[in-house]
């Protein structure tokens, strides 16, 4: 593998939906976002294990995070740093805002188009979506082959890398040309720990319009003398896009109506443990298509 | 996400203490770094918000690594294969999720790689490995041995080994043998100067030593040929990589099963010289005992919390007679003294750990530049109040650890008693506690001097003087009681020792474990006064302190000379 590898990983700040407490959800059904923490999107992290990995395994080479979100996104691309990454870019303004997973790809992909990677790593899919087509997507948008469902990278050769992706039945190694996408199953290794050293020193790294926000702090007095604490952010314009594919007009998703689903005792039914109870059971699990 | 840090309010409490600010002062020696090393702290809040930071850090390592491994590290235990130590698997993902996150060297200089923290910031760490696993807590706080290093090796064995325990290099310390336990004065292990090789070889047998196959390894022996007490013992370190020495077996232990508790065989092992000949025993081993004693106090204090919270947890969850076993007075009772004594333990660890802490940055300090007067009389002040204190927390902290493990399984019952709950475990590895590096009858011996020479009087004296809230008042006034009742202890036990010799041995726990309940209402109380969540453990300890008080004052007070003799009778016996 060439030296000075660029790595960029893709990775995504969600809601925190594995611990959804009684206040998850508002009265109108609608996700509560200040009850659920902001938390790096768990396959991301495996993803951004991978590349530290590889990182490892390959002198000169870079990992930097590429998120698009709010300015607080930047927390992701922080914690990235505390635990390996050499930097990152945030992609964040308004016209991003109300994108789908085809507005979103088209975004990410000209800011790919911008950093210029030779390897992407992203997480399979973010909990807060659960779609898996961003990845993909990005791939697609930059006619690069990809690799789905990663698990370990076996081997890096000259130009490509030899891959083990974990599918439903079993195991499969695959041989892809780099420049590639990768998406990340969470059967991958867990990512490492922040590093006491890494956090001390990029603590204080801040996106522009953090330290534009607040230019008086020690925060940014540090980060503006010292370039390594500087977080790239690029606004829509800086990626040149073209702007209909953007945000919600990019979007042809619509979300027609949110439901609250709550499940009521009064629908819970009593079996005994006998033969025809247990049968009838498993006749209704397979006709509603719980089962089989 | 468990984080043994966010998850625990007691431990950020100790974290906020005034004192800190003079001690990170100390330690950074006026921010003498902040432009040289990257990571370095600018200024007081950077220093303590990067302490937090890593304290989360070590706080997430603990709850998410190291504490889901504890059980099958326990199971499976380490083994000898080809002379060496192999640690079972959990205990390799603990220390490479250490080293990752970057947890070693903590305390040790930049310029060796470490993080520079204070010791509060390391007893804070320790506490938590310990809550998450008892026996890996010894695998890691064995790093502590580099400071023994850091403050009597070389130049050139600093630059050799400290960067290297700052990477995650392990440590030992080699102390004991065969015949040579609690009496280290008796080691035999032989070092002699080879002019062949111009290094000293190491000829011998330990025993009992944990990690015993660490990366380095701080050796006591013999360099003095035809002597036979401590002043023929020296300090010498070994490097793993040099060879020499085997594995001859690990110990089937009782508990803290993934710490390996080695049988050592030195054949002509290479090792440097530590310090100054004849300094081993005398100087280095009390220093290295004195921070190991810190660190066990760390460990029992660690695992305290553990039990503690498998008891409170399990009375919530277990119902009989239709309701939460927590809501029977019985068990009430148990957990809130349980909690007392955890927090005292706690309070008492970090006041010694904050007095620790100023007297040896004030011997680094004085390596570099000579003390004014001042400086000088504060370290004395400090060494003074270290002394007695160190073994104080040990011997408290042990025992309570021990206490707390055993109402742990109390509380649980008969599930308790089964291999089920994690309180079985925490039991057995608290066993070891108020028995290493020192026993608790050492420790006695060890704080005996602190009353008899006034140490942890003048310190209650001082205590008295602060201002304390409102509420605890009746706290304070009881205090003053029991505090006149020591005094008449110590008067009654001083002068019945020059009447009859061995009357101040024969009491001496009672003495020392009447100033530590004493001391450690007085740090509770004061808690108090600054956070309200203090109040009632203050008010339980010192219910617990009075009773333990009146029952050691009774048995000193009623006491007659007589009963030296009374209880020496059973030496006859075989």
């Amino acid at each position: 593998m060439k030296n000075q590898l660029k790595i960029v990983v893709l990775a995504k700040q969600v809601p925190d939906t594995r611990n959804v407490g009684k206040d998850a959800m508002t009265p109108e059904g609608t996700v509560n976002r200040a009850a659920l923490p902001a938390i790096f999107n768990p396959e991301d992290l495996n993803a951004l294990e991978m590349a530290l990995s590889l990182k490892d395994r390959v002198e000169g080479a870079t990992v930097h995070i590429l998120t698009m979100g709010p300015q607080r996104a930047a927390d992701i691309i922080r914690d990235a740093m505390f635990r390996g990454a050499d930097g990152g870019y945030l992609l964040s303004g308004r016209e991003f805002a109300g994108s789908d997973t085809l507005a979103t790809s088209y975004a990410l992909s000209c800011a790919l188009r911008k950093i210029g990677p030779d390897i992407i790593i992203a997480g399979r899919q973010a909990i807060d979506g659960d779609t898996a087509q961003v990845g993909p997507q990005v791939a697609e948008k930059l006619a690069l082959p990809q690799v789905t469902y990663a698990e370990e990278i076996v081997e890096i050769k000259d130009a490509s890398l030899v891959i083990k992706r974990r599918l439903s039945s079993g195991t499969e190694v695959v041989e892809c040309p780099v420049p590639a996408v990768v998406t990340v199953n969470a059967s991958a290794p867990e990512c490492r720990p922040r590093n006491a050293k890494r956090v001390m020193k990029f603590k204080c790294a801040l996106a522009g319009s953090e330290i534009a926000a607040a230019p008086d702090s020690e925060a940014a007095r540090r980060a503006v003398a010292k370039p390594y604490l500087q977080i790239v952010e690029f606004a829509a314009a800086d990626v040149d896009p073209d702007p209909q594919q953007l945000g919600l007009s990019g979007s042809p998703t619509k979300v027609k109506k949110i439901e609250n689903v709550v499940f009521q005792a009064k629908e819970a039914k009593r079996l005994t443990a006998a033969d025809e109870d247990i049968n009838s059971l498993m006749v209704e699990l397979i006709a509603s298509h719980t089962l089989g | 996400m468990a984080n043994f840090f966010s998850d625990n309010k007691d431990l950020q409490f100790h974290l906020q203490h005034p004192a800190m600010r003079k001690i990170v002062e100390l330690k950074e020696r006026g921010f003498a770094e902040k432009d040289l090393y990257d990571y370095a702290p600018q200024n007081f809040d950077d220093a303590m918000d990067s302490y937090r930071r890593v304290l989360e850090i070590a706080g997430e390592v603990c709850g998410e690594v190291i504490a889901p491994n504890a059980e099958g590290v326990d199971h499976e235990g380490p083994r000898v294969v080809n002379d060496h130590v192999e640690y079972a698997s959990g205990t390799v993902q603990n220390m490479k999720a250490i080293v990752d996150a970057g947890l070693s060297g903590l305390t040790l200089p930049r310029k060796y790689d470490g993080l520079n923290f204070p010791l509060v910031c390391f007893v804070m760490a320790n506490e938590m490995v310990a809550r998450a696993d008892a026996g890996f807590e010894n695998i890691w706080g064995l790093q502590d041995c580099a400071e023994t290093l850091n403050e009597f090796a070389s130049e050139e064995i600093k630059q050799k080994f400290l960067p290297w325990v700052s990477a995650g290099a392990t440590c030992a310390m080699d102390l004991t043998e065969p015949d040579a336990g609690s009496d280290l004065g008796a080691v035999m292990l032989k070092a002699t100067w080879s002019e062949e090789k111009q290094t000293w070889l190491l000829n011998g047998v330990k025993r009992f030593i944990t990690n015993g196959d660490g990366d380095v390894s701080l050796v006591l022996a013999r360099t003095e040929e035809g002597t036979a007490d401590a002043r023929g013992l020296s300090m010498l370190v070994y490097d793993k990589r040099d060879g020499g020495v085997k594995v001859r077996r690990i110990e089937n232990k009782l508990g803290i099963k993934g710490s390996p508790t080695c049988e050592l065989v030195f054949t002509n092992a290479p090792a440097q010289l530590v310090g100054d000949r004849k300094m081993g025993l005398i100087k280095y081993v009390m220093s290295l005992m004195n921070a190991a004693r810190l660190g066990i106090g760390a460990q029992s204090v660690g695992t305290c919390e553990a039990a503690y919270r498998e008891a409170l947890k399990y009375a919530h969850e277990r119902a009989q007679f239709g309701k939460p076993i927590i809501r029977f007075a019985a068990i009430s009772e148990m957990l809130s003294n349980m909690k007392a004594k955890l927090q005292g333990a706690r309070a008492l660890l970090y006041e010694t750990t904050r007095f620790v802490e100023i007297y040896k940055q004030y011997t680094h300090i004085s390596h570099e530049r000579s003390l004014e007067a001042e400086e000088r009389q504060e370290m004395k002040f400090y060494t003074r109040l270290a002394d007695g204190f160190t073994p104080l927390v040990k011997l408290f902290s042990s025992e309570y650890a021990n206490q707390l493990a055993y109402d742990a399984i109390q509380i649980h019952g008969g599930s308790g008693f089964m291999k089920d709950y994690p309180c079985e475990r925490i039991y057995r590895d608290a066993r070891i506690m108020n028995i290493y590096e020192g026993t608790s009858q050492l420790q006695v011996v060890a704080a005996i001097n602190a009353v008899t020479k006034g140490t942890f009087m003048e310190q209650i004296e001082r205590y008295a003087a602060d201002t304390y809230s409102e509420c605890m008042q009746p706290v304070v006034a009881k205090l003053k009681e029991l505090t006149a009742k020591f005094a008449e202890m110590v008067e009654r036990v001083e002068s019945g020792d020059k009447e009859k010799p061995g009357f101040k041995d024969f009491h001496a726990r009672r003495l020392v474990e009447t100033a530590g309940h004493i001391i450690i209402t007085y740090l509770l109380a004061r808690q108090a006064g600054e956070c309200e969540d203090y109040i009632n453990s203050a008010r339980i300890f010192v219910k617990l302190a009075e009773g333990k008080i009146s029952e050691a004052y009774t048995y000193v007070m009623n006491s007659s000379f007589d009963d030296v003799d009374l209880f020496k009778a059973v030496e006859q016996e075989c």
